[in-house]
């Protein structure tokens, strides 16, 4: 009897502490059926720093490090510089990658660094309960927002493969979502596109994945993805923002 | 091949040291007194195989650190005063990851801004409290351009034995200065690191890089287990120069470059007739209390200088058990005192004996 489904090799095969309905269980499982496609599993390090996704650690069958908040596109750097040859990915949330670490993201871009970000953005700080994220939509009712984001006093969302596209070392940055069944496969080809151009040792790499927390939003993972739908792809519009193999391919 | 003398800064001989001891990466953000070290790291890494990057801010640089040492390659990162604060989050991280790496302080006046000329106020910062959480880094306290080259060696070396993070304590003076120097002939065998996360190559199980650890009982087994290691290294790397302590009465003690000084106190003291002698610790963590405790028996006043208003005091006086009185000297702000006011002192002291 052939297998036709099963938990990719790179994945740890345990229980995740992921709430459930949320999302990152989709997008660690698409990187990791990637690393088995690509053969990469013994030659790829994973970075992972505070945030929800502190303890993927444990969920994925690579080395992996677990770094200070904001600062894993940092220690990628310090980790590809050492080892070219080697697949360096961090996997980053909106508060970690936006507000945190905002200067450790545009300056590893760039530099052109070799490496692959995957950027969860759920619109709010999962790990400590709900507060508001630098991508709280305006009028989002978050545990510091408790009348809603009001922009004329917390500011406005920030957008960061807009902002990623405009830097020249940046390779490729694409906004998708996991809410449906196709966007999951555009997910997964982006990923893949995200690996492949580090292997061709082309510039620095981002996946945005607008991902759901159905804890702190307080609805359920329907409603979630719902609102995901409604809501946030009208304010971070999914799609390709650069990517310069494109071009190249155009070129050809 | 005889080895040569050659006259060099002390920044540039602390980054020459390096390289020959294998530091293969080096990350750092610009600052005033130790701006030669990165100098010469971006002239010299690229042609000898190397890596120099300019970081965006110190705390990008030190968790650039914190990557490379993860990979298994010996790094180093260098600042001033103020760059060390800001580095100070990853030097916790990499101290609780059991990392090695090499990070030099050359240090400023302070608090704040401070000033950009040599002083000695970090030594709370270096030896106490270089991040938050319960650990220690290794502090080695050069002072001359011949101990900056062969410190920063061997703060490799213990870095690596130990996996921990090594620091050179320096000073503006230290690393502006110009002497002779010989650099030590360096094994190129470099140790194992089986723990590194550098791609498992599907030859061993996932290494894992961690400092997170949610259960009260995990964590507590692994801070007591970083203890147990402090305490060999207590046992083991405490390092002190005597000078003419033997018959002394009064023992002055500083490290860096107030012992520059403090030598030619002493020598002048002497002169005088007065029985001085120099205490240099030449490691500041683990502080040297096995030295210091050889001097309680003769010595009938402790003399420290500092280039602070008094932070190893507190050390020097919990390493004679507070048996023998412990005098302060200090200048602070980029100012050094010299020989004649650390002699005035000495000669005050040595009438309070008599």
């Amino acid at each position: 009897m052939s297998v036709v489904f099963r938990k990719p090799d790179s994945m740890a095969d345990v229980n995740t502490h992921y709430c459930p309905g949320c999302t990152h269980g989709i997008v660690h499982r698409l990187i990791c059926e990637i690393i088995d496609e690509m053969g990469i599993e013994g030659d790829t390090i994973g970075i992972c720093p505070v945030g929800c996704s502190v303890m993927a650690y444990d969920y994925f069958n690579c080395d992996m490090i677990e770094a200070p908040h904001g600062r894993a596109p940092a220690v990628a750097t310090g980790v590809k510089r050492s080892l070219p040859d080697k697949f360096v990915f961090t996997y980053q949330g909106d508060g970690d990658l936006a507000a945190i670490g905002t200067a450790e993201t545009i300056h590893a871009a760039a530099r052109g660094e070799n490496i692959t970000i995957i950027f969860i953005n759920n619109t709010t700080y999962g790990m400590t309960g709900g507060q508001m994220a630098p991508t709280t939509l305006p009028g989002q009712v978050t545990q510091t927002t408790p009348y809603g984001r009001d922009v004329e006093k917390a500011g406005y969302p920030v957008k960061m493969c807009e902002i990623l596209a405009q830097v020249d070392g940046t390779a490729l940055a694409q906004r998708v979502s996991v809410d449906s069944p196709k966007e999951v496969q555009i997910a997964k080809k982006a990923i893949r596109k995200a690996f492949q151009i580090q292997r061709d040792k082309k510039g620095f790499s981002i996946v945005e994945v607008l991902s759901t927390c159905p804890t702190n939003w307080g609805m359920s993972p329907v409603e979630s993805l719902e609102r995901l739908r409604k809501e946030c792809i009208p304010y971070f519009p999914l799609g390709v923002y650069k990517d310069i193999t494109a071009k190249e391919n155009s070129n050809d | 091949m005889t080895a040569e003398r050659v006259l060099m800064k002390g920044n540039e001989a602390l980054a020459e040291a390096a390289i020959r001891a294998g530091c293969k990466c080096y990350f750092g953000y610009p600052i005033t007194p130790q701006t030669e070290i990165a100098a010469f790291m971006a002239k010299n890494m690229p042609k000898r195989g190397g890596t120099f990057l300019q970081a965006e801010s110190e705390i990008a640089a030190i968790n650039m650190v914190l990557g490379a040492a993860s990979a298994g390659v010996r790094v180093m990162t260098s600042s001033s005063s103020p760059g060390i604060s800001l580095k100070s989050e990853g030097i916790s991280y990499i101290a609780a990851s059991d990392l090695p790496c090499v990070i030099i302080n050359v240090q400023r006046g302070g608090p704040g801004l401070g000033g950009i000329q040599p002083a000695q106020s970090d030594y709370w910062q270096a030896v106490k409290s270089g991040g938050h959480g319960d650990f220690h880094i290794l502090v080695f306290a050069p002072n001359s351009v011949q101990e900056m080259a062969d410190m920063v060696v061997k703060a490799f070396e213990k870095a690596d034995q130990y996996r921990i993070p090594a620091m050179i304590l320096s000073d503006g003076m230290l690393g502006q200065m110009m002497e002779p120097v010989v650099f030590p002939e360096i094994s190129d065998k470099m140790p194992e690191k089986p723990w590194a996360t550098n791609g498992h190559g599907n030859k061993r199980k996932h290494n894992i890089i961690n400092t997170l650890f949610l259960q009260p009982d995990e964590l507590e087994a692994s801070v007591n287990a970083r203890s147990k290691k402090y305490e060999t290294i207590v046992e083991n790397e405490q390092d002190a120069e005597f000078y003419l302590t033997d018959d002394a009465d009064i023992v002055v003690t500083g490290y860096g470059a107030a012992s520059r000084i403090c030598r030619e106190a002493v020598d002048e003291a002497r002169k005088n007739g007065i029985k001085a002698g120099l205490l240099r610790p030449k490691v500041l963590w683990p502080f040297p209390v096995k030295d210091y405790q050889k001097i309680v028996p003769t010595a009938k006043s402790i003399l420290c200088v500092e280039l602070s208003t008094g932070q190893m005091i507190d050390d020097v006086k919990l390493a004679v058990n507070c048996s023998v009185p412990v005098e302060f000297y200090g200048r602070t702000g980029g100012n050094l005192p010299s020989a004649e006011e650390i002699i005035k002192k000495l000669a005050e002291i040595n009438d309070s004996l008599s």
